[in-house]
C-alpha cells in the first residue's frame, strides 16, 4: 500500500514539474496502448510525451535494443502483443512483408492535426507510417588533434585516411580511427553506406537478383580495409558503444558515427577536454562522388494491424499527439534531428542536415534488402581479414544472399 | 526391475520427452522441407520524409490468397539442406572440377559457411573433451589427496567455473583480453608487440575461445570424477601399496578400471554439450573469427530482419545428425558392454 501510495505521489510530482503535456490529455476515453521500441534517449522522450496523453486508456511500453528480434512474432499474434511499433527504413520491411500494419489514413485525417505532410510514409498511395526524427552516420573529428597537426576537416573518405595516416606517424595516437566494424549488422551497415558513396546498385533493377560483385563493388571493400587498417585492431568485435568509448577515452580523433549518438558524447560524462573539442561534420563523399557515403534514415510509428480498431484508434491519438508536439521539439532538442514542426536544429544535428543537403540517399526499402544486409554482414569479414579477395568476398555475399533469396521466396 | 514397474515408472519421463523434445523436434524436421512461397512483388510509389521513389513491394493480396491455401509455405525436399549455405552439394562438385589443386578445393569448401562453422564446431569438440576429461580427472585426483579439513572451501572455488553463467564467464574475460585489459595489456608487454591483439586473429580467438571451454567444462568432468573416487575400494590400493606400486601404477590400474563406466559418462555428456557450443561465440563477439552450427542456427533466426526458419531447422536437423555420429561410438560400446554384462 504504502508503495503504491509513493508511487502515486512521484507521478504527480513528475506531472507538476513537465506539466503542459500532462494536461493536455487527448481525451481518449477506452482502448489499450502497448508500444515496442528501440532504446535511446530520443524514443524514450517521444514515448513520454505520448503517455501524456493517454486519458484513461491503458498505457504499456516495451523500450528494448533487441526490438527488431521480437517485432514479427509479436505483431504476428492474433491480437498482436502490441499495438504500436517505433520502425525505421529497414525495419518496417519485415512488418509490410508480412502485411503486420495497417494504413494509416482514415486516422490521420481524422486525429493528425499538426502532423506535415513531410512526416507521412505512404507506400503506393496509402500511409503507412508516420515519421517523427531522421537519423544518419557522420563524421565526428577532434578539432585540438587536427588543429596541432595542421589537418583540414576532412571531406572525403581519401582525406579522412589521409588525415589519420598522418595523425599516426605524428605519433600523437596508433589507431586514429574509428567506425562500427563489428561482423554483422553493424559491419553490413558500413558496407551499405560505402557502396552508396560509390554510387553503386544492390539489385538489378526491377529484380531481386543481386549485382554487387562489380568495379564499386571491390572499390567499396578495398576503402573499408583501408579504415580498418587505421582502426583498433579489435575493429571486428566494436559496435557503436565500443567505439564511443574508445573515442570518450581520447583513443581516436576521427570518427564515423550515428547522429543520435552524440548526445551522449557531447554530455558532461567523461573528460572536459575531449568533450570540448569533439567536433562534428557532415557524412564523408568517397571516390569524387558527390552523394555522401551515408544512409538517411526515419523513426516513426507503424500500427498493429491484428488489433482491434479501439487500441489502434486510442493509440493512435496517443502517439500523433507526440507526433506534432512543438513542446517537446523544443524542450529536447538535442536530442535527435526532430522532424516534426517547429524544430529549430542545434549545434548536434549538424550531421543530419548536412547530409540531407548533399542529398544522401534513403536506406533501401527494399523487400529482399534485409537478406542482403545479413549475407553482408557475415562474408566480407574475410576479405577485411586479410583471407581472402575482393572479388571472392562479393561473389561469396551474391551466392549467400542468392541461397536466403531463393528460401524466402525472392528468386 | 520387472518391466511392468519399470514401464509405469517411465511414464510420466517418457511423456514429457515426447512432449518438450520429441514433438519439437518432428515440428524441427518438417519444416526443414519447407520454404517460403514465390513472392508476389509490384512497382509502387514510396514516399518519405527525404523524398519519393518508384521501388517494389510485396503484393499483399496475391500473397495472402497463396499463403492461406498452404500455411506451412513451398515443399522443398530436401532443397533447403543442399543449398549454398548448407552442405552445398552443387558448389563442391563445381570446385572439384575447377580447382586445380586439393589444398585449393579445401579452401574453397571451408569457405562455405556450413562447413565453415562445421571445422570449428569439430574443432572445439576435439580440443575440449579430452582437456576437460584430464583436467577434471587430474583435479579430482589432486582434491581426493588433500586433508578433510579444507577440502570443503577447494570444491567450492573448484567449481565456480561451471557456476558462473556462461555469458557472464565469456564477458569477464572478453575484458581481460581486451588490449587495454589485464591479460591483453600484460601479453603485449611479454611479447614486446604493441599490435598484438587477441581478439583479431582467427587463430588466437579459437584458442581463446577453446581455452574458455576447458575452464568452463571441467569442474562438471571433476565433480563427476570426485565422486566416482569416494567409491574406489581402499582394499586393493592398500595391497597395492603394500606390493610396492607407484602413485601413478595405482591410478592406472585399480582407480581407472573402476570409475571407466563414469569417464564414458563425462564424455558423452561433454562431447554432446561441445557439440553445442554457443554462448563463448556470443560473448567474446566473435562472430567474425569463428562460427559453430548453433551460431548458425541463432543466425538464421535473429540476425536477419526476415527469419529463415527453413535454413534454421535444417540446420538443427543436421546438428543431431552430427551429434548422434559423433556420439555412435561411444553408444555402441556401451551398448555392447551392457549385452556383455547380461
Amino acid at each position: 500500500m504504502r508503495e503504491t501510495n509513493m508511487k502515486k505521489i512521484l507521478i504527480s510530482l513528475l506531472f507538476l514539474l513537465f506539466g503542459t503535456s500532462a494536461y493536455a490529455d487527448c481525451n481518449i476515453k477506452s482502448g489499450s496502448i502497448n508500444i515496442l521500441a528501440n532504446d535511446f534517449p530520443a524514443l524514450r522522450t517521444f514515448v513520454e510525451t505520448a503517455k501524456g496523453c493517454k486519458g484513461s486508456a491503458d498505457f504499456k511500453v516495451t523500450h528494448s535494443s533487441e526490438h527488431n528480434k521480437i517485432a514479427v512474432p509479436a505483431l504476428t499474434a492474433n491480437p498482436s502483443e502490441f499495438s504500436a511499433r517505433i520502425a525505421a527504413n529497414s525495419s518496417i520491411v519485415p512488418l509490410m512483408n508480412q502485411d503486420l500494419i495497417r494504413p494509416l489514413d482514415d486516422l490521420v485525417k481524422k486525429y493528425g492535426k499538426g502532423i506535415q505532410d513531410s512526416q507521412l510514409i505512404t507506400i503506393d498511395g496509402k500511409i503507412m507510417a508516420v515519421a517523427f526524427m531522421a537519423n544518419t552516420q557522420h563524421l565526428y573529428y577532434r578539432e585540438d588533434v587536427l588543429k596541432e597537426l595542421g589537418i583540414a576537416v576532412p571531406k572525403t573518405y581519401e582525406d579522412v585516411v589521409a588525415a589519420s595516416e598522418k595523425i599516426r606517424a605524428s605519433g600523437k595516437m596508433q589507431y586514429p580511427y574509428a567506425a562500427a566494424y563489428k561482423a554483422g549488422w553493424n559491419l553490413a551497415e558500413e558496407f551499405v553506406n560505402m557502396y552508396i558513396g560509390h554510387g553503386g546498385e544492390f539489385f538489378k533493377a526491377g529484380t531481386a537478383q543481386p549485382s554487387i560483385n562489380n568495379a564499386k563493388g571491390v572499390a567499396t571493400l578495398n576503402m573499408l580495409k583501408k579504415l580498418a587498417g587505421l582502426s583498433n585492431p579489435d575493429y571486428l568485435t566494436h559496435d557503436s558503444e565500443a567505439i564511443k568509448v574508445e573515442w570518450e577515452s581520447g583513443n581516436v580523433a576521427l570518427m564515423t558515427l550515428w547522429a543520435s549518438r552524440s548526445g551522449t558524447l557531447l554530455d558532461d560524462d567523461g573528460d572536459a577536454k575531449i568533450t570540448a573539442a569533439t567536433k562534428l561534420t557532415g557524412p564523408a563523399t568517397v571516390a569524387g562522388g558527390n552523394i555522401p557515403a551515408a544512409t538517411l534514415w526515419w523513426d516513426g510509428f507503424t500500427l498493429a494491424k491484428n488489433r482491434s480498431d479501439a487500441d489502434a484508434e486510442a493509440t493512435f491519438r496517443a502517439l500523433a499527439h507526440a507526433a506534432a508536439n512543438k513542446k517537446m521539439v523544443a524542450d529536447a532538442a538535442d536530442q535527435a534531428v526532430w522532424l516534426i514542426e517547429g524544430f529549430k536544429p542545434g549545434p548536434k544535428s549538424i550531421g543530419v542536415i548536412e547530409a540531407v543537403k548533399m542529398k544522401a540517399k534513403p536506406y533501401p526499402m527494399l523487400p529482399q534488402m534485409g537478406l542482403m544486409h545479413g549475407a553482408l554482414g557475415s562474408e566480407i569479414v574475410e576479405f577485411l581479414q586479410g583471407k581472402e579477395s575482393a572479388e571472392q568476398a562479393l561473389k561469396d555475399v551474391e551466392a549467400a544472399y542468392m541461397s536466403k533469396a531463393k528460401e524466402q521466396g525472392f528468386l | 526391475m520387472p518391466n511392468k514397474t519399470f514401464f509405469w515408472f517411465f511414464l510420466p519421463t517418457g511423456l514429457a520427452m515426447i512432449l518438450f523434445i520429441g514433438l519439437p523436434i518432428i515440428s524441427t524436421g518438417i519444416q526443414s522441407f519447407y520454404a517460403q512461397h514465390d513472392q508476389v512483388v509490384k512497382e509502387v510509389k514510396k514516399c518519405d520524409p527525404f523524398g519519393c521513389t518508384v521501388s517494389i513491394v510485396v503484393d499483399q493480396e496475391k500473397t495472402s490468397k497463396i499463403r492461406e491455401e498452404k500455411p506451412l509455405g513451398k515443399f522443398n525436399g530436401f532443397g533447403t539442406y543442399v543449398d549454398r549455405n548448407h552442405l552445398a552439394i552443387e558448389e563442391i562438385g563445381k570446385f572439384w572440377n575447377e580447382t586445380n589443386s586439393f589444398g585449393e578445393f579445401v579452401d574453397q569448401v571451408t569457405n562455405l559457411p556450413f562447413y565453415k562453422a562445421l571445422i570449428f564446431t569439430l574443432t572445439y569438440c576435439l580440443f575440449v573433451t579430452p582437456n576437460v576429461l584430464l583436467l577434471g580427472f587430474i583435479i579430482a585426483l589432486s582434491l581426493n589427496a588433500v586433508t578433510r579439513g579444507i577440502r570443503g572451501p577447494l570444491i567450492f572455488g573448484t567449481i565456480l567455473p561451471m557456476i558462473v553463467t556462461p555469458l557472464v564467464g565469456s564477458l569477464v574475460l572478453f575484458w581481460m583480453i581486451d588490449a587495454e585489459g589485464i591479460i591483453g595489456a600484460n601479453l603485449q608487454m611479454l611479447m614486446n608487440d604493441p599490435y598484438l591483439s587477441l581478439k583479431s586473429s582467427k587463430t588466437l580467438t579459437w584458442i581463446t575461445i577453446i581455452i574458455y571451454g576447458i575452464w568452463h567444462h571441467s569442474p562438471f568432468a571433476f565433480v563427476v570424477f570426485y565422486a566416482a573416487l569416494q567409491t574406489v575400494p581402499q582394499e586393493p590400493v592398500e595391497a597395492a601399496i603394500i606390493d610396492g606400486a607407484s602413485r601413478w601404477q595405482r591410478v592406472r590400474h585399480i582407480v581407472l578400471p573402476h570409475i571407466y563406466p563414469v569417464v564414458t559418462f563425462v564424455a558423452l555428456i561433454s562431447l554432446m554439450d561441445n557439440f553445442r557450443v554457443f554462448e563463448p561465440i556470443i560473448g567474446f563477439s566473435a562472430e567474425g573469427s569463428a562460427q559453430s552450427l548453433s551460431w548458425l542456427i541463432y543466425d538464421n533466426l535473429v540476425n536477419e530482419e526476415v527469419i529463415l526458419f527453413g535454413s534454421a531447422a535444417a540446420t538443427s536437423m543436421m546438428t543431431i545428425v552430427g551429434i548422434a555420429i559423433l556420439l555412435a561410438p561411444v553408444l555402441i560400446r556401451t551398448w555392447k558392454e551392457f549385452r556383455t554384462a547380461r
